[in-house]
Order: structure tokens, then C-alpha cells, then sequence
């Protein structure tokens, strides 16, 4: 509930980072980075509190937010699955996996489910390609998965 | 790595990390020490050996022992077998499928047997989260060699005379590269690695940094005395944590025993090293957009000239190498020009490294010498097609580069050979096609990610490709035209031409490439609304065969368009019509009476 809360506490640690930098000229990519480490996503406040601290535009923390994929807006799910669609698990059968994932939890990839549980991501290759196709949750990679075993895997996670 | 008899080198890459190698590699350490043989027996966590498909590996030395597909369990029967007694576990070695013998040693394995490695040399051979490691395989020595005995100049003409050539994708030859930075008059330089890999399907650029973290920052520091840069930046994709984690080691132990930082070696020169992380966009390893990108600000490409070399990072030249490049480079010092002019073909010099990935049995990174030909690799290194089925293309240079049909098998691989097949070198990523699948599909596949990441600057590319994704869709849905088909190799043309940077320029590549060699697939989606290989599905049916239905009812139970009729014990029907060709009664039928065509 409160994991995405915009707390006091978090604004303060994101503060103690920035003034350790030596420099705060093309830090920006930077400070982002540890920002969504701290708050997991970035919301406007967020942006407009970096903006100010770095002596930035608003408009131009945005634009660099949105350029970039791995930045995002919205809270995350306490789960994140993982999809890769690279070339190597694309011709093994990963849109298969995605679709059948999509349905089981009723949302679509980059989406997160209603009560905040679990949220679908597709991403090109993380580097297992010999036990394609391969899904990633919280980090732990499943290679060789087949349509049949993705509900088994996300019931895995379910309940913790 | 002489003090110990024997060492049992774990696999620590990414691919074997996924199938637990770590408590395997914990597992052999806890036994090991309990056999009391601790001083005796060294488990090493190596980086990737290459055979990722058989993962997790174990490699046996001295014995020259390789297991493949080793259990964290196994852990026992390696140490008391292999360890204690001196009998290989004949279960865990690798089986050959041609000739279903078991092969043992390393060097007798085809999939190792035509490779040459000199990017990949201490990638499954050294522990890369150690330096003393690193330095007992002659580490650090060519930057030692450089700054005591060779002037910038000399070290710029022996790279010249090399013929080493970017491996990041575009062939630039690199001493050409570090004399233009060296030529440019500045107070500052920047040297910067590029490490973005955004090939999706290529992982060896990750799989250096991973399994020779050092043989980057050796490079980096000599093409720092070259240019007389005093900094340099790796350039990370924030997806790979394992390689920023080893990297992060490495940086630290280099500058503590004074390999890094201020009056290296005791001579003038100071070079330091900070990574910076990029954030998910596919067009930050186009170089231009990558400094911007370290600058903090968008990733989009600007036009050259300037060249990074006269203006680059915060407007100082820079010169800008892949990870591949860099690691080529200490070899190269140490053994000279000569020795690897003397490998390759007559304009492309040295090894590469390909990604083998897709319907081939051997999935893995392989280093082979430049000019070997296609079918070498695909059928003797990686073991040919899977599944015994047919091979039909494989894709190179990535979402710029092209499909190739079996009729080129024969090319020597180089950069000018694939460039005149309508394919690339790209980035070394080699994705392997069988006749089950589609290749308009394939080429949609690329669109949609060229879409995806086109940064949206310049309207060739961020209009153009939209369309050739659209009339590609039409196609793969049975709603292609012949105009479709003329439109797409005339807007591919005009993209090509006119798009701002790299990625819009070679973004037309799979769909004309697909179009030149396999047009006949083309044709049968747009006149005959069929697809071959039968992966479209719109343009699927399923049909019952009356002479194997029984009569069963599983397919009318599970169809969810109820769109199956017949009665028990008697042949069932589709409704063509109202079949929204789901599948599920094929799956279902256990009498295989359901066929899709
Ligand atoms: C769209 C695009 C993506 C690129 N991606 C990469 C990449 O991921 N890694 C890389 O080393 N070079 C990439 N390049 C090539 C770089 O622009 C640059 O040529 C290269 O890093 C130079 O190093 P090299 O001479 O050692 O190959 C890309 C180029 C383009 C146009
Ligand atoms: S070609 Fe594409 S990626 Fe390159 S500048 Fe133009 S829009 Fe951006
Ligand atoms: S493919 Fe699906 S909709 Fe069509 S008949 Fe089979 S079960 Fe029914
Ligand atoms: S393409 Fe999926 S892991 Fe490489
Ligand atoms: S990751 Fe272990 S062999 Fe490649």
C-alpha cells in the first residue's frame, strides 16, 4: 500500500545523493536513475522536484523521461514479469508466452494488474538466448518456458 | 593458477546463472573443502564459455574434462568421482548428436574446433572478478609494453597496419579512428566504450564484459595514450546488472594496484574510467546519440559531420570503440600486427564474434576466423538445424541487417561479402530460420521494433517505417495487395536514402532483403492468401480429416466459437465461417484428425 508512497524520508535520501555529486551539469540521466531506485516510477512530483534541484526545466526532465523506456510514470506491480521478445525467443515461440500470460492475468504488456500485484513487461534480450524463449520475474530468469507452465509460474509468485 | 593441481571451472554467464550455476559452483566449493582438498582443488566462477545451450557447463583442468547440463546435485558425483577418484562422470559429458559419441575433451568438440579465439580468450578461462588472474594470463602487459616502450604515434601505425575494423556494426577501420582523435588539437579528450548492445538476440559484447571485465579497461587506458585522452566512459545498458557489477569490481581493483588513475606504471601518464548507464533506448548506440545520451540529455542522433573524433562528448573529441573492438586490442600489441593481418580475409582482419541463436542446435557465442563461410558455422560449428527440420535463412546485423537464403550459404563472411548480399555484419548477432517460419512475418517482427525505437526525429523514419509496418500487417492478414508490394520496396528505398541516422537507414533492410530472396512467400500471402509456413493465422484454416476423426468430441468441447458440429462416434465438421482459428481443437484432439493449412 504505502510502497508507493512520495514519503518525506524518500525525498531526503534522493536530496542527500544529489548534493554528493561532484558536479550537477549532464548528472541528469543520473539523478533520475536513483530517483525511480528510490520511489520506483516517477510522477510528476518527482520530476518537478529533480527539475529544481538540478536547476532544470520541468519541460526538459519530461522530455528526458519519455525519451527513455526504462523510465516510467507509473507505479509498478509488487511483481514485475518480464517477457523477452528478442529476435532469439521471438522465432521459439515468445509471442505465444506473452498472449497466454496477457490472458491469464487479464492485462496487456506494460500494464499493471488492478490490485497492484503484478505488472507485464516485454523486453528485447536479456542475454539467455540459448534457453529461449526465457521470462524474467523480479530478476529470476525461467528459460525453455512453455505456454502450458506460465500460470504455474506466476502462481509461484501469487501469494508472496 | 599453478599453486593447485586441479580446477573445476564453473560457468558464471548469464545463460548458466539462469539454470543454477551459482549453488552448483557453491555446491563443489562446500565439497571440495570437506574432502579436505581445499589447497588442492580451485573452483573457479568463470564467464561464459560459448555453449549456452547446454548450460550449465563445468570445465575439468588439467584434464580437459567438459560436462554440460550440470545440476547444482551433480555437485557431489563430480568431487567424489572425478575429484577424489580420477573417473570422469560419463553421464554429464557432452554427446555429439552426429555421431552420438561422447566427447570429453574440449578441444575435440566441433562446436570448438574451427573457432579462434582472440576477443573471447579468457571468457570461460579466468575468474574475472579477480585481477591477479587477469595479469597471469599476460593482463595489463601490452598497456605496460605501450607506455614504456612505444610512442602514441607508433601505437596508432602498428593499429593502422593491424587492419582491426569497428566491431560495433559499421567496419571503421580503428587506427584510422584513433589518429583522427589524436590529430584534434584539445585540452580534454574523452575515449568511450560502447557497451549499449541493442541487437536483441546478440549477447557478446555482454558476455566480455561479464567473462574479461579487464581486457576492456586495458584497451581503454591505450587507446587513452594513443589519442591523449585522460578519461574514459563504458556506456552500460542498466539491463545487464551482472556485467556493471563486474565491471564495478574490476574498475576498483585496476585503480588500486595503480592500473588505473594518476602516473600509471610510474610514467607521465594518468588515465581514469566511470560507467554511465543508459536507460532502454535502442538508438543510444548509435554513437552520436550515445554522447548526447552520457550528456544527460535525449538520445537522439545528430548529423555527421562533426565526427565524434573533432567534436564529441561535451563537444572534445572523442573516439568511440565497441567492447569487442577494445578487447582485440592487448592481443594484437603483444603478438603484432603481423601475426593477426595474418587471419581473416583480405579487407576484414581477425575473428568475430556471432550470437548463434534461433532453430540451431548449438545456441551460443562463437569466435571464428573472418571469410569462414556461413554453412561452416551453422552446420559444423552449431550442429546444424533443430529438430532435424529444414533450414531456410538466417538473419544477420539485427533489425539492420538482412535475411540470407541457403543459396548464399557459401559467402565468406565478411563485411563488403555481406553488405553486397543485402545483409550486414551489425553487431555479430546470427539468428537461425527453418522452414516453419515465415518470413513476412520476420520482417514484421523487425518493423514493429525499428518502430518501436526510432527516436522520432526525422520523419522518414518515424513516418516511413510506420507504413511499411502497416502494409506488412495487411499482408500477414490476408489483406495485401500488389500495390502493397510496390509500396514497400519504393518507400524502402526512400527511407534508406533520406533517413537522418544508421538505424533509419538500414531499417528497410529485412523487408527488402526478405522481398529479394523469398518473394515467392510474398506472392502467396498477397494472390493466394496463404501462408506456407503456416504461422499467419489469419490466413490459417483447420479441417477435420474425416478418415482419423473417431468421433471423440474433445475438439466440439473445447472449441469457444462452437463452431465444431457432430455427434459422438460419428466424423465432426468445422464451420469454416465462424472459426476464429484459436487452435484449441487441435491441441485438443488426441487422434491427430486436425490439420492446419
Ligand atoms: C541504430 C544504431 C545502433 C547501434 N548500436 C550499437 C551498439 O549497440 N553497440 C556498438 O558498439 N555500436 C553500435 N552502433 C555503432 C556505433 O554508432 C559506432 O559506430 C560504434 O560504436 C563504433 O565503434 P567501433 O568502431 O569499435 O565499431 C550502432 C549504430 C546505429 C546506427
Ligand atoms: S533515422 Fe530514425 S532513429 Fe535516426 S534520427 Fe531519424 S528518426 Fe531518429
Ligand atoms: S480453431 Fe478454435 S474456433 Fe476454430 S474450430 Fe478449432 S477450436 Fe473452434
Ligand atoms: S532474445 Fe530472448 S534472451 Fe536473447
Ligand atoms: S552462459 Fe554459460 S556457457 Fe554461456
Amino acid at each position: 500500500m504505502c510502497k508507493n508512497a512520495l514519503t518525506e524520508e524518500k525525498f531526503r535520501e534522493l536530496d542527500s545523493y544529489v548534493d554528493t555529486l561532484p558536479e550537477k551539469h549532464g548528472m541528469l540521466i543520473s539523478v533520475l536513475h536513483r530517483a525511480q531506485g528510490i520511489f520506483g516510477y516517477l510522477p510528476k512530483e518527482v520530476q518537478l522536484h529533480v527539475a529544481r534541484s538540478l536547476n532544470l526545466t520541468a519541460a526538459k526532465v519530461y522530455g528526458v523521461v519519455s525519451f527513455y523506456s526504462y523510465f516510467t510514470e507509473e507505479p509498478r506491480g509488487d511483481h514485475i514479469i518480464n517477457v523477452c521478445t528478442g529476435t532469439a525467443c521471438f522465432v521459439r515461440g515468445a509471442e505465444g508466452i506473452l498472449k497466454e500470460l496477457e490472458n491469464h492475468l487479464g492485462i496487456k504488456s506494460g500494464q499493471t494488474t488492478p490490485d497492484g500485484r503484478f505488472t507485464i513487461d516485454a523486453l528485447r534480450c536479456v542475454g539467455a538466448c540459448g534457453l529461449a524463449p526465457v521470462i524474467m520475474v523480479d530478476g529470476k530468469v525461467y528459460g525453455r518456458v512453455k505456454t502450458g507452465e506460465v500460470t504455474g509460474i506466476v502462481k509461484e509468485y501469487a501469494e508472496v | 593458477m599453478s599453486a593447485y593441481r586441479m580446477h573445476l571451472l564453473v560457468c558464471g554467464g548469464t545463460g548458466c546463472r539462469a539454470s543454477e550455476s551459482k549453488l552448483l559452483a557453491e555446491n563443489l566449493q562446500a565439497l571440495v573443502m570437506t574432502a579436505g582438498m581445499g589447497r588442492e582443488v580451485q573452483v573457479v566462477i568463470t564467464g561464459c564459455f560459448g555453449f549456452c545451450e547446454k548450460g550449465p557447463i563445468v570445465k575439468v583442468l588439467p584434464d580437459n574434462v567438459f560436462y554440460v547440463e550440470v545440476k547444482p546435485s551433480d555437485a557431489e558425483e563430480i568431487v567424489s568421482e572425478h575429484v577424489l577418484k580420477g573417473r570422469p562422470v560419463d553421464r554429464l559429458l557432452y554427446v555429439e548428436p552426429e555421431q552420438k559419441g561422447k566427447v570429453s575433451s574440449h578441444g575435440e568438440m566441433p562446436f570448438y574446433k574451427k573457432q579462434l579465439r582472440i576477443a573471447l580468450r579468457n571468457c570461460g578461462f579466468i575468474n574475472p572478478e579477480d585481477i591477479e588472474e587477469y595479469i597471469s594470463v599476460d593482463g595489463y602487459q601490452a598497456l605496460g609494453k605501450v607506455l614504456t616502450e612505444m610512442t602514441p604515434e607508433a601505437l596508432v601505425t602498428l593499429m593502422k597496419k593491424s587492419g582491426l575494423r569497428g566491431r560495433g556494426g559499421g567496419g571503421f577501420p580503428t587506427g584510422l579512428k584513433w589518429e583522427a582523435a589524436a590529430r584534434n588539437r584539445a585540452d580534454v579528450k574523452y575515449i568511450i566504450c560502447n557497451a549499449d548492445e541493442g541487437d536483441p538476440g546478440a549477447f557478446m559484447d555482454r558476455s566480455i564484459l561479464e567473462g574479461d571485465p579487464h581486457s576492456v579497461l586495458e584497451s581503454m587506458a591505450i587507446a587513452g595514450y594513443a589519442t591523449g585522452a585522460r578519461f574514459g566512459y563504458i556506456y552500460i545498458r542498466a539491463e545487464y546488472p551482472l556485467a556493471v557489477h563486474r565491471l564495478e569490481i574490476a574498475i576498483a581493483q585496476a585503480q588500486q594496484m595503480g592500473l588505473l588513475g594518476e602516473r600509471i606504471f610510474g610514467t607521465g601518464f594518468s588515465f581514469d574510467i566511470a560507467i554511465k548507464f543508459g536507460a532502454g533506448a535502442f538508438v543510444c548506440g548509435e554513437e552520436t546519440a550515445l554522447i548526447h545520451s552520457i550528456e544527460g540529455e535525449r538520445g537522439e542522433p545528430t548529423n555527421k559531420p562533426p565526427f565524434p573524433a573533432e567534436s564529441g562528448l561535451w563537444g572534445k573529441p572523442t573516439c568511440v570503440n565497441n567492447v569487442e573492438t577494445f578487447a582485440n586490442v592487448p592481443p594484437i600489441i603483444l603478438k603484432g600486427a603481423e601475426w593477426f593481418a595474418s587471419i581473416g580475409s583480405e579487407k576484414s582482419k581477425g575473428t568475430k564474434v556471432f550470437a548463434l541463436a534461433g532453430k540451431i542446435n548449438n545456441v551460443g557465442l562463437v569466435e571464428v576466423p573472418m571469410g569462414i563461410r556461413l554453412r561452416e558455422i551453422i552446420f559444423d560449428i552449431g550442429g546444424g538445424i533443430r529438430d532435424g527440420k529444414k533450414f531456410k535463412s538466417v538473419q544477420t546485423g539485427g533489425p539492420s541487417g538482412g535475411c540470407i537464403p541457403a543459396s548464399a550459404l557459401d559467402t565468406p563472411m565478411d563485411y563488403e561479402n555481406l553488405t553486397c548480399i543485402g545483409s550486414m555484419m551489425g553487431s555479430g548477432g546470427m539468428i537461425v530460420l527453418d522452414e516453419d517460419d515465415c518470413m513476412v512475418n520476420v520482417a514484421k517482427f523487425y518493423l514493429e521494433f525499428t518502430c518501436d525505437e526510432s527516436c522520432g526525429k526525422c520523419t522518414p523514419c518515424r513516418v516511413g517505417n510506420k507504413r511499411l509496418h502497416e502494409a506488412l500487417t495487411r499482408i500477414t492478414e490476408g489483406k495485401g495487395t500488389m500495390a502493397d508490394l510496390d509500396n514497400l520496396k519504393e518507400l524502402g528505398a526512400i527511407i534508406k536514402d533520406t533517413a537522418l541516422c544508421g538505424l533509419g537507414q538500414t531499417s528497410p533492410n529485412p523487408v527488402l532483403s526478405t522481398m529479394k530472396y523469398f518473394w515467392d512467400e510474398y506472392l502467396a500471402h498477397v494472390v493466394d492468401k496463404k501462408c506456407p509456413a503456416g504461422v499467419c493465422t489469419a490466413l490459417l484454416s483447420y479441417y477435420i480429416l474425416p478418415g482419423k476423426c473417431i468421433g471423440c468430441t474433445a475438439c466440439k468441447r473445447v472449441c469457444p466459437a462452437s463452431c465444431i458440429s457432430g455427434e459422438v462416434k460419428k466424423v465432426h465438421e468445422i464451420d469454416q465461417a465462424r472459426c476464429i482459428k484459436c487452435g484449441a481443437c487441435l491441441k485438443a484432439c488426441k487422434f491427430g484428425a486436425i490439420s492446419k493449412k
